[in-house]
């Protein structure tokens, strides 16, 4: 076995790379770019190599630095990751020319699956089945519309190179197609410098399931069962799972043999994915192999209980895969879900900055539950602009997708991060919605439920009540806490009248958006529970753990079962409650106040402006925008500096920039107008 | 004896209706609430007293012997705030107008009065059209008595105004002198003189809401403190300010039960502060952090918005927090910035609430506007501030402390009691940079040498050191453990005994 490796990455992945390896007993060396100095891979590697600035071009992109480290420092090996220079077999065969290994598939299997098209034949050849579609590159719109003509529409045109979305068009007919391919090749040409095009049949209400295999320099080769990422947003997987909920025994073994059949045609060793595409009649058609790590390989560890990594150094090292086929199992269910730094309610703008906030649930095995949360940032670091917003994988397995999912609310509803734009409430809405809890997937799930885009989760009649229970009790418990004696320094304690904080609430009210409800609040402190009654006579009794100033509490229901997770924030008179997705702030108040509350009128957010004004003396140095371009809420407009600080003006709201007042160098006084906005 | 209780009843009924249902509905239709109403969002259930409810005007003129309402346009009397004693009044609109007459000015008096006397804040709910016009030199006498009291009350006892509809002419300066003025959006205004007097005299043409609303006075002229959306959130406010305050001068703050370790680490704040110099951060973050709960109550949020002020519990006890906001204006200290700290220090000051003040201040904004608006009485203002307060007083130097700014940002120079820097901080006359460009001007052709010059000054004195070696700093803290240090720091300051030379008072430079 090596003694030590380089891990050519960043982020969580580095981060779970040296943690196989540190268990396996091998020292790691971590590269880091400029931007990357404070970065948790960093702290957590034996030794550290800085390999540039922080564009990953300048930095994770050069070959030549990784392998000036690897010399630098002893590295027998290295650890690529996913990502970056991971199926880049020129790196590969570099590294091969330096005489350390590569830890992943050999240059050849690398350069046969890179290539969508040479993939496609080398698959078909294999007897793997693919989409009908072209094979060979479309010369011409011409023939793009001949060829979509004989597969049959719908098609979908995507180019050679392409991967993201990027490159990638669906046609209905000859005029779509001509237009497609038009579009499809220029893009893919200004994207990746490669206008190569095909075309294949469009499969309707698609699934992503997709093999993972491992092979050894033996020539053993194993499938360990599939995981399903039909939950994508404009192509990036956003929720994965192992198994799918969809395949059966039989599925799964053809999928399987298949894939297995064609890691065996290019000689594969290592880790590797085979992706298919699979209809809603069970029929799968190959789409590429990753010949790499992927993101969501956490689920397939959950289930059968192996380390990928750990098999892929021992692999590397020359080792014979420990396992047969037959010794693969599949226990239980695993859920994992893509924490990124984007704002749902913004459209998934990327938004990057301070962490000021950031507290994963509690890792490891509790009652039947594992909690596993794959990351590369800890509270008070940076997500950067250079680099993948993702902050972390949350994991959780149980014997039954039910109970995954269930663990995976809870787990959501506990997970704290501030500071940065996250799409934690939406993962928590989609873990919500019936369908998906059917397994009813398809690869258009999130266009097709969330037509709109994301305005917050819609939470049940029953689960609200429970939520505006959630707060009366918190109040209530605020309250006993508050009135306790102050063990710690009674002589302090104000004089007599002064007695602060005593409250003889016990009929009160709570208030939430629309809602203005009359509870009677009777506490049981020998239950250490707090019943409220609704004024239709429901009684819902909670026992809270939780202290004034927590910020995630647990409410324990006296009837029913388990427990309700919620993040809280004190706000004046009430709790700002997040569960579920949703986002309420909620008021507990006496009931004449909220009697009172009634007449108050509701004042709708004030129209913003449609000017962008200058907070403060200061000179523009960047420019961000034209006249005539659509802005999205957050995006950055303008760069002002004052005081020799740089200030970074952003759009409030979606809107066209209809007017530039000023010109990189302009020097403004505070309120002058920068830009006018108009209707996008 | 059950007919006379029966008409006790009535007659308190007819006060309880003050201008009747017909001006309550209207009231209503504005979104406000009545005087009573309002009081019952601020007062804890079943704790309001009511004082001369059946206090009536005298006049005659105009056949205003007429129109006689019960109260005179004004509920006074007593309540509790989550158990606490606050005096308070309430004008009500729906009488006259809630505009003052010389009884109603009576009334006020006498809460206040009481409340100086027995050591218990002041809460004004403002609701009026003014002077009762009919009493004419009456009226302006009523509101002299007011305004005396409000400076007789002023460092006595807490004084809160509310502003819930229109405050106009001298009505503004009685709030104006009191120690914090909320106001409720919309439907809310303070001015000396209205709209139609402006246009008149100086052809400008404004709305109430431009020249007096809530926007106007919490981000441009800064009379206000903060405002709200409706009466009841700004009255739940209320409580919330009323909870962090001692309900005199002579007694000590509340101590509040807090679930929140003294010994609390907060490892993010050792990447707080950026790489580079020239990056902000928000110091808000070290504040909430550093407080019990974090919980902080900031005063003043949206005016000059380069100094943070409010108040935040350590251990239970309140604390007033002064700190440079390096998110706006890279934390100069100005004319308004000044000002609005110097205001907090003073009013912390008078009720023996402690100072945490927390510095990345790169020094005093330059140009003609900050000279001419007269920069040097302003800031000094601050400097006075600190100097004269006698409360525990502990600095914690985050970054730059610059020139006479170091001075002014509660230097040990000036008195503050424990003065601490983290080892980002950098204590000096200025920048690298300028310093550089004024000691080696000769050399300034020459980049290499001046580079190295740089590089030189920041080794020597962009750190904490310089000072710390003289004894200007304590210690030099871990930001993680900021705020256990500084909870220890109060604790030996609980019983601080400070004594000024005799003086009537001083004299600052207003």
């Amino acid at each position: 076995m090596f003694k030590k490796i380089l891990i050519a990455n960043r982020g969580e992945i580095a981060c779970r790379v040296i943690k196989t390896a540190r268990k396996m007993g091998i020292r790691t060396v971590a590269v880091y770019s400029d931007a990357d100095r404070e970065a948790l891979h960093v702290r957590m590697a034996d030794e550290k190599v800085n390999i540039g600035a922080g564009p990953a071009n300048q930095s994770y992109l050069l070959a030549d630095r990784i392998i000036a480290a690897c010399k630098q420092t002893g590295a027998e090996a290295v650890h690529p990751g996913y990502g970056f220079l991971s199926e880049n077999a020129g790196f590969c065969a570099r590294l091969n020319q330096a005489g350390i290994v590569f830890i992943g598939p050999p240059v050849k299997a690398i350069e046969a699956m890179g290539d969508k098209i040479t993939s496609k034949k080398i698959a078909a050849a294999a007897g793997v089945s693919t989409v009908p579609g072209s094979m060979g590159l479309i010369a011409d719109a011409d023939e793009a519309v001949k060829i979509a003509g004989e597969v049959g529409y719908p098609v979908m045109i995507k180019a050679s190179a392409g991967g993201g979305g990027k490159g990638m068009r669906v046609a209905w007919n000859d005029g779509e197609a001509r237009e497609g391919f038009e579009r499809s090749k220029s893009e893919a040409a200004s994207a990746f410098g490669d206008d190569h095009i095909f075309i294949e049949k469009f499969v309707t209400n698609p699934r992503h399931i997709e093999i993972q295999v491992l092979g050894d320099g033996h020539g053993n080769a194993i499938y360990l069962g599939e995981r399903e990422c039909s939950i994508q947003r404009r192509n990036q997987k956003v929720i994965e799972e192992a198994p799918s909920p969809f395949l059966d025994d039989k599925t799964r073994k053809a999928m399987g043999a298949e894939a297995v059949a064609l890691a065996r045609a290019v000689g594969y060793t290592s880790a590797g994915t085979v992706e298919f595409i699979v209809d809603d009649k069970k029929h799968f058609y190959f789409l590429e192999m990753n010949t790499r790590l992927q993101v969501e390989h956490p689920v397939t560890e959950l289930i059968t209980g192996l380390d990928l990594v750990e098999l892929m150094l021992r692999v590397a090292a020359g080792e014979k895969l420990p396992l047969t086929q037959d010794e693969v199992k599949l226990d239980g269910w695993a859920i994992e879900s893509r924490l990124y730094a984007e704002d749902p309610y913004r459209n998934f703008l990327p938004s990057v900055g301070r962490l000021v906030r950031y507290r994963p649930p509690e890792e490891g095995e509790d009652n039947g539950i594992i909690i596993r949360n794959d990351t590369g940032v800890f509270e008070g670091g940076e997500i950067s602009t250079f680099y993948d917003p993702m902050i972390a994988k949350l994991c959780t397995w149980a014997e039954t997708r039910e109970k995954a999912i269930n663990a995976m609310e809870e787990a959501l509803d506990s997970f704290e991060v501030e500071g940065v734009g996250h799409n934690l409430p939406f993962l928590s809405a989609v873990m919500g919605q019936a369908r998906f809890r059917e397994g009813r997937l398809t690869t258009g799930y999130i266009a097709e439920e969330f037509p709109d885009g994301f305005s917050g989760a819609e939470l049940s009649d029953e689960r609200r009540r429970e939520l505006l229970a959630a707060a009366v009790v918190l109040h209530v418990q605020t309250e006993h806490f508050r009135t306790a004696p102050n063990e710690r320094d009674t002589s302090l304690l104000p004089s007599a009248h002064e007695t602060p904080f005593v409250s003889s609430l016990r009929d009160m009210a709570v208030i939430c958006g629309t809602c203005n409800e009359k509870v009677s609040v009777r506490a049981e402190h020998t239950a250490n529970a707090v019943f409220v009654t609704f004024s239709d006579g429901q009684i819902i009794g909670l026992a809270p753990y939780w202290k004034p100033g927590e910020t995630v509490a647990s409410l324990y229901r006296v009837e029913g079962t388990g427990r309700l997770r919620v993040k809280v924030d004190a706000i004046t008179g009430g709790f700002r409650l997040r569960h579920g997705g949703a986002d309420l702030n909620m008021r507990v108040v006496t009931p004449r106040t909220a009697e009172l509350m009634k007449i108050m009128p509701v004042k709708l957010p004030p129209d913003l402006s449609k000017y962008l004004l200058c907070p403060m003396p200061g000179q523009i140095v960047r420019l961000e925008v034209t006249e005539g371009q659509v802005v999205e809420a957050g995006q950055v407009l303008v760069i002002v500096e004052a005081m020799k600080m740089e200030n970074v003006l952003r759009a409030e709201k979606r809107a066209r920039i209809e007017k530039l007042n000023v010109a990189v160098g302009s020097v403004l006084a505070v309120d002058e107008v920068i830009l006018e906005f108009g209707e996008a | 004896m059950q007919e006379i209780i029966a008409a006790l009843d009535a007659r308190r009924d007819e006060a309880r209706l003050g201008g009747g249902q017909r001006r309550i509905d209207t009231q209503h239709g504005k979104g406000k609430l009545t005087a009573r109403e309002r009081l019952d969002v601020l007062l804890d259930p079943e704790s309001f007293e009511e004082y001369d409810m059946f206090v009536t005007h005298r006049t005659t003129e105009f056949e205003m012997d007429k129109q006689v309402v019960p109260g005179d346009g004004v509920v006074t009397g007593w309540g509790k705030v989550n158990g606490r004693l606050v005096y308070v009044f309430s004008q009500d609109f729906t009488v006259f107008g809630g505009s003052l007459s010389e009884t109603h000015a009576q009334k006020i008096c006498k809460i206040m009065d009481l409340a100086v006397q027995n050591g218990a804040p002041v809460i004004g709910l403002n609701d009026s059209g003014g002077a009762r016009i009919q009493e004419g030199v009456a009226s302006l006498g009523g509101y002299a008595e007011v305004f005396w009291r409000n400076v007789q009350a002023s460092g006595a006892v807490p004084q809160i105004s509310v502003i819930m509809g229109p405050c106009a002419g001298g009505a503004v300066y009685s709030p104006a002198m009191t120690d914090f003025i909320y106001m409720v959006r919309d439907t809310s205004y303070m001015f000396v003189t209205g709209p139609d007097v402006v246009k008149t005299v100086t052809n400008e043409v404004v709305t109430a809401e431009e020249l007096g609303g809530a926007s106007t006075h919490t981000q441009k002229s800064s009379v206000a403190d903060a405002a709200f959306d409706n009466d009841i959130e700004a009255l739940l406010e209320v409580r919330r300010l009323v909870d962090f305050l001692p309900l005199s001068a002579i007694v000590r703050p509340p101590k509040r039960r807090v679930n929140d370790s003294t010994d609390r680490r907060e490892m993010s704040l050792d990447s707080i502060i950026p790489d580079s110099a020239s990056k902000a951060y928000d110091m808000g973050e070290i504040i909430r952090k550093v407080a019990d709960e974090g919980e902080f109550l900031e005063i003043q949020r949206q005016h000059a918005a380069n100094i943070i002020t409010g108040f935040v519990r350590l251990d239970g006890e309140t604390i007033g927090v002064v700190a440079n906001q390096p998110m706006v204006l890279a934390g100069v200290l100005d004319i308004a910035s000044s000002k609005k700290a110097a205001r907090f220090v003073r009013f912390c000051d008078a009720f023996s609430i402690p100072i945490l003040t927390f510095v990345d201040v790169p020094g005093f904004l330059p140009g003609t506007a900050q000279e001419y608006g007269g920069i040097i009485k302003h800031g000094a203002k601050l400097l006075f501030a600190y100097a004269e307060a006698t409360v525990p007083k502990v600095t914690v130097i985050t970054r730059k402390a610059y020139g006479g700014a170091y001075d002014v940002m509660s230097s040990k120079h000036i008195r503050a009691d424990v003065n601490y820097a983290w080892p980002t901080a950098e204590i000096a006359v200025m920048g690298a940079k300028g310093a550089v460009e004024i000691l080696y001007r000769g050399e300034l052709g020459d980049k290499d040498k001046i580079a190295k010059r740089t590089e030189d000054y920041e080794t020597r004195f962009a750190n904490p050191f310089v000072a710390a070696e003289r004894g200007f700093i304590d210690d030099v803290i871990q930001p993680h453990g900021t705020r256990r240090r500084v909870i220890r720091a109060f604790e030996t300051l609980r019983n601080k005994r400070s004594t000024v030379p005799a003086k009537k008072h001083g004299n600052i430079p207003l």
